[in-house]
């Protein structure tokens, strides 16, 4: 065709490519940009707005402490989404093959659905003593049992009639059939589930640790370095938390292209 | 046509009468003897074989929320051994219900099924049959190799055995180059071939088929019938084939099975006379006396006797 819609073409292509990463640190960049602007042209408190090159220098002056306290809250973090995750496939695997277990569970996960960490982190916190990082685990655990539970109990009745047929030909037992073909086609659901829960599990530990238990993990610092003032050092948390939360995220979304490749769903 | 084609026998008047009238079973045994000598090499020492299905005042009903459905009343049929038998009739005459009898995935509500002498439930658990469906219904996570390894992997065959007998059988269905491709990279055709591969796989002596081809286009399924009649012929299987199609029941079967609806029934059997050892290749889609089964079939299937006479002047 003419020159002018080729090159067209050819920049579109280049800002598919290129746009997707590129805009959203263009946006992340401009965001910066203008905090910085209020704080040291418009003169924003300092205090009330702590500058990014503030909040860098105390990441900087604070990388130890920092990295340790990200590493409480992670080690937390993913020893709740673990536990919580094996829970909830292990609870939605009995549910699967027994409707009046599912039935008897239902009102146990709506509760658990719904009820919110602020409520729960003090009364486990408490329950399991100041010095113990339990209780933290637990309401991480629980927040992450959630969304595994309700997408694995979807997932395992993916089973087309077809393939429950065919294996029933094969004279497959109830064993053969959940692990060759029942599991299989719930992984992809099992996946989803363990990605949103990983985004819970973080913060359902971060903000647990607001109420009570050990000193130390990032929520802890952020609200003592509050609570004492120091708006940049509590940023600078705030900004460890941030990376916590998406790099669980990244984790998930990559075992999950990785199950996908491994498990493909396409096809008949 | 060419002079060179061999024109199939096709047998004189041919029996298509109701089909629980004791002359056609002895028909039937007398066929079947001279039909199976190349199928069944070994025969048992004790009298003849068992047929392969043997289906004696099979009824079936189900019961829905609006009153009981009568999908199979009074069934008799007899496939023997090596035997290619098409059930054909409109939509709601029970074929697939049959053939989902005979699998064991539906259970009679009276009379009795036999394969191979067993009860249908003992046959599933010996993996006497293979199956087929419309749909390929492949496991998309799984290779076509693993695909057709899946009978033999749950049945605890070794795991060398089964990639040698896995090879084999994407030979014989002409997939040797995709065992390692997965199904959504296939055609519609080929994953049919895999899974006809892998009803094949432990090598039943009888492989029941519920309108393989019905989901592909015209020229993909003559293709895939010239094959399944010469893999038949090749593993000396006995096949229950079910089908929308006429020509395709005539073209594949030694005998088509006429059903009609409401109750399910059987209404007429017509032999082709094909022959097993006739070779099933375009040339007999060309020849006369395969459109006159054709005829004779449709006929049947409309309820319009044959005319003796009629038939010969086409």
């Amino acid at each position: 065709m003419s020159q002018p819609s080729a090159q067209l073409a050819g920049w579109s292509a280049f800002l598919d490519r290129f746009g997707r990463v590129l805009a959203p640190v263009l946006v992340g960049a401009a965001l910066l940009g203008v905090w910085q602007y209020l704080v040291s042209v418009v003169q924003v408190d300092d205090v009330l707005l702590p500058s990014p090159a503030r909040i860098w220098e105390e990441w900087e002056a604070n990388t130890g402490p920092i990295r340790e306290a990200a590493g409480i809250t992670g080690t937390n973090a993913l020893a709740g989404l673990a536990f919580g995750s094996v829970l909830g496939v292990v609870l939605a695997g009995i549910a699967a093959a027994a409707r009046w277990f599912e039935g008897m569970l239902a009102s146990v996960v709506a509760a658990l659905a719904v009820v919110p960490i602020v409520a729960l982190a003090p009364v486990l916190n408490s329950m399991f003593g100041a010095d113990s990082e339990f209780g933290r685990r637990a309401v991480a655990a629980i927040a992450a049992f959630v969304p595994v539970y309700i997408n694995t109990v979807r997932g395992l009745r993916q089973t087309t009639p077809l393939h429950r047929d065919l294996m029933s030909t094969y004279a497959s037992t109830r064993w053969q059939t959940f692990r060759t073909l029942t599991l299989p086609s719930a992984a992809p659901y099992v996946l989803t589930g363990v990605r949103v829960a990983s985004s819970l599990a973080v913060i359902s530990a971060l903000v647990a640790e607001y109420f009570g238990g050990p000193r130390g993990g990032l929520g802890a610092f952020i609200s003592t370095s509050a609570a004492t003032s120091r708006y940049a050092l509590a940023w600078a948390y705030v900004g460890a938390a941030i990376v916590l939360g998406l790099a669980a995220y990244v984790a998930t979304v990559l075992l999950e292209r990785l199950v996908q490749w491994r498990l493909p769903a396409g096809g008949s | 046509m060419t002079e060179t084609t061999p024109v199939p026998p096709v047998e004189g008047p041919v029996e298509h009468s109701a089909h629980d009238d004791a002359s056609t079973a002895a028909d039937d045994v007398g066929r079947a003897a001279s039909a199976t000598e190349v199928a069944v090499p070994a025969a048992a020492p004790f009298g003849p074989p068992p047929p392969a299905v043997l289906v004696t005042g099979l009824t079936k009903r189900f019961g829905t929320r609006k009153g009981a459905v009568h999908a199979l009343q009074d069934v008799e049929l007899r496939v023997e051994p090596g035997e290619f038998v098409s059930l054909i009739g409109p939509s709601g005459c029970g074929k697939s219900t049959l053939m989902r009898l005979i699998a064991d995935l539906e259970k009679p509500t009276s009379g009795s099924i036999e394969v191979f002498g067993k009860t249908v439930k003992q046959a599933r658990a010996d993996q006497d049959y293979g199956i087929a469906f419309q749909q390929a219904g492949l496991l998309p996570w799984r290779t076509v190799a693993a695909n057709i390894a899946l009978p033999l992997e749950l049945h605890g065959v070794s795991r060398k055995e089964r990639r040698e007998r896995v090879s084999e059988l994407a030979e014989m269905v002409g997939l040797t180059d995709f065992v390692k491709h997965h199904p959504d990279q296939l055609s519609g055709g080929m994953q049919q071939r895999v899974a006809i591969a892998r009803s094949l796989a432990e090598q039943p002596r009888l492989l029941l088929m519920d309108e393989p081809f019905g989901a592909l286009d015209e020229m993909t399924r003559e293709r895939m019938q010239g094959e399944l009649s010469r893999i038949a012929r090749e593993t000396g299987a006995a096949v229950v084939f079910v089908t929308h199609s006429i020509p395709e029941a005539v073209f594949l079967s030694d005998r088509v099975v006429v059903m009609s609806p409401r109750p399910g029934r059987i209404t007429g059997i017509v032999e082709t006379g094909i022959g097993a050892d006739a070779a099933r290749d375009e040339a007999l889609r060309e020849n006369p006396a395969f459109f006159a089964k054709v005829t004779e079939v449709r006929e049947a299937l409309h309820g319009v006797p044959v005319a003796e006479g009629g038939r010969e002047a086409r």
